[in-house]
């Protein structure tokens, strides 16, 4: 029968769900599954495994949707960051002329926008997720933490796109990344892993309290002034001090862009390292709790939604 | 015991019912709870009692055990629970209480076209909808001809769903469920869309499916169907198991039972609404069902005959009425009439006069299905005396013991006929 799962994140799981581990008992020739109220799904993580094709096909599914009767097709992922960029260059860097640390505005910018749009994104549609896939949730078995993971895995396609663009930036202001390139996949990940978190919590929320439809874009727009899309984090400490830098930090998108930077353009860009720590650890509880949260409220989402 | 694949035992599914929800679990409550008290509100179970919620027990205490290869076909009212029951077998919802026992993999129909989007062509549906039942992107490509075939619809393979007709939407669907192979297959009703032509698709693919050693799980209203493929049948009703057995003693229960209640209209023929002139009344009228033996029968079938007892109350004189019963079919249209006049009978009564009349109408051939008597008493093109309609609703069953293919033919009339093949 199937191998346990390689999830992406194992060794984190493995030190807190050491008891959902002990779960899966395969006996004899077909595995007797038993239903039961209350119990924790003990096939849960094999079945992760066995319907894992099901993340790339609503992945698949979401984004055919998107293109399809469009003209601009999938430009419209580019569209988005370059229209903002845009617009915060003339704003902040030509109008405002806010610090940029030694690299043209527009790079600094743009090096904050797009971690940040794929957070968002992620952030509101995988929020939605249930609620638009109800009709699935109250017809067929799969399990539900497939839905919100699709999503993300949409964002991040739409990263990807976006990704390419900056490669044409880097080419226009011929500036050269230094080697902290390498550690990009690292921030990446951090990204990925703190959509996965939030956007796990908001699905989970969204199916029982409808007020998060509201919530969800207040933040957002809240978000891209507490995150340094269009600003250096390092102007918090100099105006304000390292305490609050720290308190700042408590947003991990926080660390996950002065990474980018540090990664991407180097030079003046440092890395604060108690914040990056500070955001690595509040991600592993944002993702670990979502998860927690999500199996909690699982069971009932078929009665409510 | 080995070879049960599916072991319940004491099942029960609640609801909470009412839109007043429990204050309690309002979102800002539960905030205020969390910060007050995090230990305890992480703990915590969600209150299912408000002070204006009620509870509504979908399945009580259903316990049964199917083994490999039954199929099994599940019956009852609706609301009995059924669909509950489907869903938590497949996993969709919880129980309440109680537990099951499922050995192998289990595919579920509960819908036609679950995970349908509209925007995608049919290929893409294909793959997408195959994905969410639970195939794998291997298996659906290697059936992917067989599905096509089955469903008709190759010209329209890359043209969007939303483009399709109903029919096509249905066929594409089941053609690519029909394709799964799980052990168990639970379906749910999915066999009253579609037209007859495509019903009797679905059925042969789902008698080869049940032929093939698999566990079936059917629910229908459809008991012609229930008794092509299934040779047991388990009856819900109110939640609770009533009966579990063979699909043909079970079926003619529930058909007399259905046929009890639904057979005479709830308001007596004197209070019903009425034209005519009113000189006489029809005060009262029973319409029985008769074997060909002349004993009492408990239901209506195809072929046997009806008795209906007349009585008639006179308010002012009236002479050589004639007295009809007509048959029609729920939409009014009239389909057998019986009537003293073709005897060459008339009837004269006095004031406070009663008088009754009984009508045997023998070999009665009509189809299956529900038929409305209605009364007239008048003098043809003359005079209307009294004329009701919606007087009962007759349902009539198929004939088990005439028939030996149990389908219906669409049509009115069951004619009595012989036939020979001549080379």
């Amino acid at each position: 029968m199937e191998q346990r799962p390689e999830f992406f994140e194992l060794n984190i799981v493995k030190t807190i769900a050491a008891d959902i581990l002990n779960e899966t008992e395969q006996l004899g020739e077909m595995p007797v599954l038993t239903i039961e109220a209350g119990r924790s799904e003990k096939h849960y993580w094999a079945d992760l495994w066995r319907y894992r094709e099901l993340f790339y096909f609503l992945a698949w599914r979401d984004l055919l949707v998107r293109y399809k009767q469009t003209v601009v097709g999938v430009a419209w992922s580019l569209i988005r960051p370059i229209l903002s960029v845009v617009m915060l260059t003339v704003i902040f860097g030509i109008v405002g002329k806010m610090p940029s640390g030694g690299v043209p505005y527009a790079l600094l910018v743009f090096c904050g926008m797009l971690p940040w749009q794929f957070f968002s994104t992620a952030l509101s549609e995988s929020g939605n997720s249930l609620v638009t896939n109800s009709n699935l949730i109250s017809k067929v078995y799969f399990p539900r933490l497939i839905v919100p993971a699709s999503s993300v895995v949409t964002s991040f396609v739409d990263f990807l796109v976006s990704a390419a663009f900056l490669v044409v930036l880097l080419v226009w202001y011929q500036f050269m990344p230094p080697l902290n390139i390498v550690f990009l996949p690292l921030f990446i990940l951090l990204a990925f892993a703190a959509s996965l978190g939030a956007g796990i919590w908001i699905a989970a929320l969204m199916v029982e309290y409808r007020d998060f439809r509201i919530i969800v874009p207040f933040v957002v727009q809240f978000g891209v002034l507490a995150t340094p899309v269009a600003y250096l984090s390092s102007n918090i400490s100099k105006n304000l001090g390292d305490n609050w830098r720290m308190l700042y930090s408590l947003n991990p998108m926080v660390g996950v862009i002065d990474g980018f930077r540090w990664a991407i353009l180097g030079g003046e860009h440092k890395i604060f390292w108690p914040g990056l720590l500070l955001s690595i650890l509040v991600t592993a509880i944002l993702l670990l709790s979502g998860i927690w949260y999500f199996r909690r409220t699982e069971k009932s989402f078929a009665d409510v939604i | 015991m080995s070879g049960t694949v599916i072991k319940v035992e004491n099942l029960s599914k609640r609801y909470v019912i009412g839109s007043k929800r429990n204050p309690q679990d309002g979102l800002r409550h539960q905030i205020e709870a969390a910060i007050r008290n995090p230990l305890r509100w992480l703990t915590s179970k969600k209150s299912a009692e408000g002070a204006d919620s009620k509870e509504f027990w979908a399945l009580r205490d259903v316990s049964f055990e199917i083994k490999r290869g039954e199929v099994v076909g599940i019956i009852g009212s609706n609301g009995a629970g059924k669909s509950t029951m489907l869903k938590i077998l497949s996993r969709i919802t919880e129980p309440t209480s109680g537990r099951i026992g499922l050995q192998g993999r289990v595919a579920s129909l509960l819908e036609v076209g679950t995970g349908f989007h509209a925007e995608l062509t049919g290929r893409e549906n294909i793959f997408l909808n195959g994905a969410i039942l639970g195939m794998s992107k291997v298996e659906i490509k290697r059936k992917f001809d067989e599905i096509v075939a089955f469903s008709e619809i190759e010209k329209f393979l890359d043209t969007p769903v939303k483009r399709y007709s109903s029919g096509m939407y249905v066929r594409l669907a089941f053609a690519v469920a029909a394709h799964l192979e799980p052990e168990i297959l639970i379906v749910d009703e999915v066999l009253a869309v579609g037209d007859a032509q495509f019903q009797k698709k679905c059925l042969g693919k789902m008698q080869e499916v049940s032929q093939g050693g698999r566990t079936v799980l059917f629910v229908s209203h459809n008991m012609q169907a229930i008794l092509a493929l299934c040779s047991t049948a388990i009856w819900l009703e109110g939640g609770k198991l009533l009966e579990k057995g063979d699909a043909k003693s079970i079926a003619d229960k529930y058909n007399i039972k259905a046929a009890a209640e639904n057979n005479y209209s709830d308001v007596p023929v004197i209070n019903k609404k009425r034209t005519g002139s009113g000189a006489g009344r029809f005060v009262d009228v029973k319409v029985q069902s008769i074997d060909q033996h002349g004993k009492l029968k408990q239901h209506f079938e195809t072929g046997c005959s009806w008795q209906v007892d007349l009585e008639i109350l006179c308010h002012a004189n009236f002479q050589d009425a004639n007295v009809a019963v007509t048959v029609n079919d729920t939409n009014g249209y009239r389909l057998v009439d019986v009537n003293t006049a073709l005897k060459g009978e008339f009837l004269s009564l006095k004031e406070n006069q009663k008088s009754k009349v009984r009508f045997l109408m023998e070999n009665v051939r009509l189809k299956p299905g529900k038929y409305v008597i209605e009364l007239w008493l008048g003098r043809g093109g003359v005079e209307e005396i009294d004329f009701v309609k919606d007087v009962a609703v007759i349902e009539v069953f198929e004939d088990m013991d005439a028939i030996k293919h149990t389908e219906t033919f669409p049509g009115v009339y069951q004619c009595g006929f012989t036939h020979q093949f001549i080379k």
